[in-house]
Formats: C-alpha cells, sequence, structure tokens
C-alpha cells in the first residue's frame, strides 16, 4: 500500500494532536496533591484559553464585529448561551448592514 | 445511572457548537480540495485530526510546499491548547478507566472541553456516557461537513453575506461569559485578552492563542484561590 506525502503529514499531524489531548493528563496524574496555586491556574484555563479565541477576533475584524461582541458581552448577563448565538448571529447581520 | 438520559443531554449539549462548526467544516473541505488534497485525504484528515484550526493552518501550508516536518509542528502549535484541557478536565475522569479516558481525549475539541466543565460546574455527573454521545455526534458531523465541503466544492459560496464566518467567535464568547462565576474570573480573561491581542500584532497566528492563555493562566496562579476554611500559604 502507497500512501501520499499528504498522508503522512496528515497521520503525523493527528499523532501530535492526540500527544497534546492527552498530554496535560499524563503530566498532571503523576502528582499525588495539586498545589493550590496550579489549582487556581488549572480552574482558570476555559476562560484563558475561549478568551483568546475571541479577542483577537473582536478587535481586528471590524466595527460591525466589534459591537457584535459587544452585544454579546451585555446578552449574556441576562439570557442562557443559545439566546445568546442567536442574537449575536442577528446583531453580526444587522451591524454589517449598517455599519459594514 | 441513567445512561439514556445522559446520551440525550450529551448530544443537546454540542448542538450550538455544531451550529456554529459546520460552515467551518464544510469550508474545510472545499479549500483542502483547491489544495490538491483528494476526497480521501480530507476525510482522514477530520477523522483523525478533528480539530479546524489546526486542519485548516495544514492545508493551507501545504499549498505552500513547506517541509512536511514544520507543517506537523504547526498543527502542534495550533492545538497546544489542549494539553491545558487535559489537564483540567482529566480531574474529573478519575473513576473512568484508562481506556475511557485515552478514548475520551482524542474526542476533546474546544466545544466539548467547554461543555464539560459547565456540566461539572453545573453539578451534574461527568459520565461516560454523556461525553461520548456529544463527542461521537459533533465528531461525526464534522467529518461528513469536510466531505460534503469536498465533494461540492464551496457551497457557502460568501460566508460573509450570511454572518456565518463570525458565528465562532459569537460562540466561544458565550461560553466565555458562562463562566464567569468562577474565581478570578475578570482578571484571568483581562489578562488573556489583553496578551492575545498584543500577541496576534507582534508574534502573529496561531501563536496568540498559547501567549494569551498563559497569560490568564499565570494571572490566576499569582492571584491564587482561597479554599473553603485553609489560608492560601
Amino acid at each position: 500500500m502507497e500512501f501520499s506525502t499528504i498522508t503522512w503529514i496528515v497521520l503525523a499531524g493527528a499523532l501530535a494532536t492526540y500527544l497534546t489531548r492527552i498530554g496535560g493528563h499524563l503530566i498532571l496524574s503523576r502528582f499525588k496533591t495539586i498545589h493550590p496555586r496550579v489549582e487556581a491556574a488549572l480552574n482558570a484555563v476555559p476562560a484563558a484559553v475561549l478568551t483568546t479565541l475571541v479577542a483577537p477576533a473582536a478587535v481586528f475584524t471590524g466595527p460591525a464585529e466589534t459591537a457584535t461582541v459587544i452585544v454579546c458581552a451585555l446578552a449574556a448577563f441576562y439570557l442562557p448561551g443559545m439566546a445568546v448565538f442567536v442574537i449575536g448571529w442577528a446583531a453580526v447581520l444587522a451591524f454589517r448592514a449598517l455599519i459594514g | 445511572m441513567n445512561a439514556r438520559r445522559d446520551i440525550a443531554a450529551g448530544i443537546r449539549a454540542v448542538l450550538p457548537a455544531m451550529l456554529a462548526a459546520a460552515p467551518f467544516g464544510l469550508l474545510f473541505g472545499a479549500l483542502a480540495v483547491d489544495n490538491n488534497f483528494t476526497v480521501g485525504e480530507t476525510v482522514l484528515m477530520s477523522a483523525t485530526i478533528f480539530a479546524g484550526a489546526s486542519q485548516m493552518v495544514g492545508i493551507d501550508l501545504f499549498g505552500d510546499k513547506i517541509a512536511p516536518w514544520l507543517i506537523v509542528l504547526s498543527i502542534f502549535a495550533v492545538n497546544f491548547r489542549h494539553v491545558l484541557y487535559s489537564a483540567v478536565i482529566g480531574r474529573q475522569m478519575r473513576a473512568w478507566s484508562a481506556l475511557q479516558r485515552y478514548v475520551a481525549f482524542f474526542f476533546l475539541v474546544d466545544p466539548q472541553f467547554a461543555e464539560s466543565e459547565k456540566r461539572v460546574e453545573s453539578g451534574r455527573p461527568l459520565t461516560f456516557a454523556w461525553y461520548m454521545a456529544g463527542g461521537l455526534t459533533f465528531y461525526t458531523t464534522w467529518i461528513v461537513e469536510g466531505w460534503l465541503g469536498a465533494t461540492f466544492g464551496k457551497m457557502v459560496d460568501n460566508p460573509a453575506a450570511y454572518g456565518v464566518d463570525f458565528l465562532l467567535p459569537i460562540y466561544f464568547l458565550g461560553l466565555v461569559m458562562g463562566f464567569r462565576r468562577r474565581a478570578n474570573w475578570l482578571p484571568v480573561v483581562a489578562a488573556s485578552a489583553v496578551g492575545s491581542i498584543i500577541a496576534y500584532v507582534l508574534v502573529g497566528s496561531p501563536w496568540h492563542v498559547s501567549i494569551g492563555a498563559l497569560c490568564g493562566v499565570a494571572v490566576a496562579a499569582v492571584i491564587g484561590a482561597k479554599p473553603a476554611g485553609e489560608a492560601v500559604e
């Protein structure tokens, strides 16, 4: 069976990705106790990582997208996730039509 | 123990993420074929790497005729945040068998991690049935989207016209806001936002994700958290 270069790159990339998905657990599970500061750091991971997937897009895409993010952030204080998602979708369409 | 209810809840939890990711799954398939991937190679990539942003980077670099090891390293760099995910959510999988854990980690994409953390935070158990129901649902649709995009080309002609190109940031923002009752949330989010924006300008993508995340996590470590009834130090 002959594999293409693409296939080899994909399989190596898959292995690299799987290593990232088990790596943190492999390291952490070696420790019996976790220092409170490490605990605090780990508890911050969801907000810390997910914020980086939003912030540059919010700032650099355009004024309509910046406005959308502000609206969604405010709406999230009062509404559940799915509602915020729908409002955000509507907002990005509306702001793009209004302010580009 | 109610596996059927867990399975239904697990599928329900990933539905918004599926909707947000669908345009990108299709777009990935179309772009991969544009970059000389066969349909088979495109589907293989979605099925084995299963990480949207890194797949986009991979096909992009392949088009530029870059050394294979550098492409693999870039995929690793884009996915480096998963190291943090497995460290965090692994703590909730102690009751699972080792095999269950190592199967589950394969499906640890951004929404799967965030929804799992939400599940734990709400006080409901993180069962293998709940986790895999959501994980397999998202995984299957992701592969089908890549295949559809590769087979039928750019079905979404101009994603911006429908606003679908901005759905993922909106979805992720909703998740960030959902964690706002956690200790140190505001300083963490502020540090990650500032860190990722500066890194985006100075270093560039995809490094802004790891650098920004480390800023936020470092702030949390410095502030620390007072466990109930215990001094921090």
